[in-house]
């Protein structure tokens, strides 16, 4: 399968117009940016919101690359057990270290990267291409205050050193962004967060409150106990998935045939799988959940299932 | 004054603190000049390529305090390549041979690596202050370094800084023997430091007066730190957030609750709104306040925090705070004399924040505001020209249109007539930074008007050489002056070239000067440096060898007794 086809179901076809994918964000485009696949460290001098792209950026790095192992793209969709996404280190600290022997802090090391991600498959070539030309085109990232901000996007026209706001206020800001948006309901303001929670099928909502949880596992049981027998993607609270993937998730429950999928909507009223970005950006963006029968989530499941229902 | 001995002379000079005092009172006798340069402790040397280290500590023997500027402003926002130069190195190598003496050193926008602060370190047995401003070149190894060698040492202040981090130990170097500490400040370290280390060190300087700490000690770690340092003038708080779910609040109320010293607070990264209550007891003797690096916090919270810093005299916020916001500003804080507000989107999109209502909001309830720092998406002749009207003391004025070269909205009109009244009615104003659309009219009034000017920031503005030449042949204490996207070119460059030897520096990115006009200005001023930026991009057979006629993209000119500098890297010319 071609790439853009693997990345179908969150929408993204983008891969290869890499000037629209550094373009700055307008409301219109900004879920495309912030779910775009790119090359980068997390949190780096992104675009925008990079503790979000950067929980996505290594999408496409197989888990077990981040294992060590080198193995086809496609192979490793299968083994990762997810849909297809290795979140990594969504946390954009990007010198504490949480996103392991992976990267480092300086974009120099990031680019040392390439190479090992171009031996990872057929799979992955068109799109380490796209996402080499998008780093390049968008200069060396990484915190030095040498960075150049590098060549005119297409969507807007950036000015080199415009605005005139120091590099290291520019690198601050990128890895804290503007909660500010957001919150304006004031939800996190009482240190409650409840979200709605409906399931397909039942005949009433229910809400929880999602600060009371420290991570998937906690929550997913809670869940359970409301509702049963459903799934949702992996992620643990390090950002790195177990290496058994598979079966340490719900997908069982999905073989077994109980067919629900865990869904949220997010701060930009997407419907989004629960599971695919760490615990604390999770919190951070949704909205409300919603328990989706598995033949209602149209290119969210259906292929991880297959390739479950194919491995076994 | 000649038969006064050279005791008493020295001794009236001892009452001059400003070193551009003492420069002039140097050039009146030779008398003067020899007891000047003997008693001189403070040394600035504003640009390190002007002189060479060895001059200046030759003409200086007696230094203690030495500061040293490196590269130009606009490296700040990228436009400088990397390794351009700024090397502290030989600096600090000619310091630690010919004054060992030397007690403080204060850097800005250098590159200081781990190598030359071991030396640092190491050379100077009496070394007390290290203050290191947008720099980068060195880790956290050279700074346990300083940590392990300066004995006595009082101030240790990083402010936005690039560092490596390359692990957390450097803290634990402080000897136990080191109490010396007044001043530390470590909150551009982007990472973890040994927390239980910090709170020792605190506990045992209690001399300790200003604490900033960096992003990764959350609200725990603060409490501690306070408890052991109830005396503390200026604190950056850390993350201002919680690990975990704990009852800090309660902790936190009574730790600020015992600190009645605190003036200056900063930090607050991750600020939940719940811990922010926390502070309001101290908000009221507070006479600074940084919020800009906290855009978790919100319009609400912010308002309320402010209505209680009455005594207030410099804010610095996002443009988060809105006009709204800036309104409670105008209201609650009439001792307001700085104002900095930054975009909290740094890309410059989005949403309006602020505009021009907010400034004069501020303008008209704040009237000893001095010094401004305005990022907004609009502004208005007529706003500016109210703004001017309410506030003539301003000596820094610093306008950012986020849009480059966007008219008044109201009248479509560039906002020459804004600015005008600004340097027109601000008779002291020493810095200016321009933004909108202008057309050479606003120089013209900057010329005729602004003649304690110091520093002059163009960008995207103007529409012929005039408008340099107005400024050049206008502003006689014209010091810096800085251009950038300006349709100004040889003309104007050559029309005034002596202007430039009583100048610091001249800078012009992508404007018209050619590669001719660099050469005949450097032909005709050999004491200056006239340095060509070239990036090797597309085209390297135009960059191997340019036509006279080809256009320059950077230049930067500064006077000079050295000479072109032996460290220029391949990509800049001297001409």
């Amino acid at each position: 399968m071609s790439p853009p086809l693997e990345h179908d179901y969150i929408g993204l076809s983008e891969l290869h117009s890499p000037a629209a994918a550094v373009a700055t964000a307008e409301d219109g485009a900004l879920n495309l940016k912030e779910t775009e696949l790119r090359l980068g460290l997390p949190g780096s001098g992104s675009r925008d919101r990079s503790d979000l792209a950067g929980g996505l950026t290594l999408g496409l790095i197989p888990k077990s690359f981040v294992s060590g192992a080198k193995r086809g793209f496609s192979d490793a969709i299968d083994g990762a057990g997810k849909w297809g996404f290795a979140a990594l280190g969504g946390r954009s600290e990007v010198d504490s270290g949480k996103c392991g022997a992976l990267f480092s802090p300086k974009g120099e090391n990031g680019d040392g990267q390439l190479p090992a991600l171009g031996n990872a498959g057929k799979g992955m070539d068109a799109v380490a291409k796209a996402t080499e030309h998008e780093r390049k085109s968008a200069g060396m990232v990484g915190n030095s205050t040498g960075n150049e901000r590098g060549v005119a996007p297409a969507a807007k026209a950036q000015v080199v050193g415009w605005p005139p706001i120091r590099s290291y206020r520019k690198n601050s800001m990128a890895t804290n962004p503007s909660k500010n948006k957001e919150d304006a309901d004031g939800k996190q303001g009482s240190g409650c967060l409840y979200v709605k929670v409906s399931m397909d099928g039942a005949p009433y909502l229910r809400k929880v409150d999602l600060n009371i949880y420290q991570n998937y596992k906690e929550f997913s049981l809670a869940l359970e106990k409301m509702f049963s027998g459903f799934t949702i993607g992996q992620c643990d609270s390090h950002g790195i998935p177990g290496r058994d993937g598979l079966t340490d998730c719900k997908l069982t429950d999905l073989l077994s045939g109980s067919e629900y999928v865990l869904t949220y909507e997010d701060k930009d009223g997407d419907w989004m799988l629960v599971g695919d970005v760490p615990w604390e950006m999770f919190i951070d963006s949704c909205r409300r959940l919603r328990i989706m029968k598995g033949s209602d989530a149209i290119g969210l499941a259906p292929r991880a299932m297959e390739k479950c229902k194919n491995r076994n | 004054m000649t038969y006064f001995p050279d005791e008493v002379v020295e001794h009236i000079f001892d009452f001059l603190s400003s070193h551009r005092d003492r420069n002039n009172v140097s050039t009146v006798c030779k008398a003067w000049y020899l007891v000047e340069q003997l008693s001189r402790l403070r040394v600035f040397v504003g640009n390190c390529y002007a002189v060479r280290p060895e001059r200046v500590m030759a003409r200086f023997p007696g230094m203690k305090c030495l500061t040293v500027k490196g590269k130009p402003h606009f490296a700040d926002f990228n436009l400088v390549p990397h390794d351009w130069g700024g090397d502290a190195l030989p600096w600090i190598e000619t310091a630690a041979r010919c004054c060992p003496g030397l007690e403080e050193l204060r850097l800005k926008r250098m590159v200081v690596s781990d190598e030359s602060l071991e030396l640092l370190a190491r050379a100077f047995p009496n070394f007390k202050s290290l203050v290191l401003i947008s720099c980068e070149g060195f880790s956290t190894d050279g700074l346990a370094e300083i940590a392990t060698h300066c004995r006595g040492l009082r101030e240790l202040d990083l402010q936005e800084n690039e560092v490596e981090d390359h692990g957390r130990q450097w803290l634990s170097c402080f000897p136990d023997s080191c109490t010396s500490l007044v001043s530390l400040n470590f909150a551009c370290l982007k990472g973890e430091v040994n927390t239980s280390a910090l709170e020792r060190l605190v506990a045992r300087c209690q001399n300790l007066r200003c604490l900033k700490l960096n992003r990764a000690i959350s609200i725990e770690s603060l409490i501690k730190i306070l408890a052991r340092a109830p005396n503390l003038v200026e604190l950056g708080t850390g993350s201002f957030t919680a690990d975990h779910r704990t009852e800090a609040y309660q902790n936190l109320l009574n730790a600020f609750y015992k600190c009645n010293s605190i003036r200056n607070l900063s930090g607050f990264w991750d600020a939940a709104p719940r811990y922010l209550q926390a502070i309001y007891s101290i908000c009221s003797s507070l006479t600074v306040l940084n919020l800009s690096y906290a855009p978790a916090i919100q319009v609400n919270d912010l308002i309320k925090m402010i209505r209680h810093c009455f005594k207030l005299q410099k804010l610095w916020v996002l443009d988060s705070i809105g006009d709204k916001g800036l309104a409670a500003v105008a209201c609650a804080c009439k001792e307001l004399q700085e104002l900095r507000v930054f975009p909290s989107d740094v890309y410059g999109t989005g949403i309006a924040a602020v505009t021009e209502e907010g400034l004069v909001a501020i303008s008209s309830g704040c009237p000893k505001l001095n010094s401004l720092l305005y990022f907004c998406h609009q502004m208005t002749n007529a706003a500016l020209i109210t703004v001017a009207k309410n506030c003539p003391h301003f000596t820094r004025f610093r306008l950012c249109i986020l849009d480059p070269v966007k008219p008044d909205p109201i009248s479509n009109e560039p906002l020459d007539e804004g600015f005008g009244a600004i340097v027109k009615s601000c008779k002291d104003l020493k810095r200016l930074s321009l933004s909108g659309l202008l057309t050479d009219k606003v120089f013209l009034y900057i010329g005729m008007y602004a003649s304690r000017l110091e520093m002059l920031s163009i960008a995207f503005a103007g529409e012929s050489d005039k408008g340099m030449v107005y400024v050049l042949n206008g502003c006689k204490n014209l010091k810096k002056l800085e251009i950038r996207d300006s349709p100004f070119g040889d003309a104007a460059l050559l029309e005034n070239v002596g202007k430039y030897e009583t100048m610091r520096s001249l800078w012009m990115s992508s404007c018209d000067v050619t590669q001719g006009g660099c050469k005949a200005l450097a032909a005709k001023m050999p004491r200056l440096n006239v340095e060509v930026i070239n990036e090797r991009e597309e085209s390297d057979e135009m960059v191997e060898n340019p036509s006279d006629m080809h256009r320059v993209e950077k230049m930067y000119v500064y006077r000079t007794l050295t000479g072109p500098r032996d460290d220029a890297p391949d990509f800049v010319w001297t001409f």
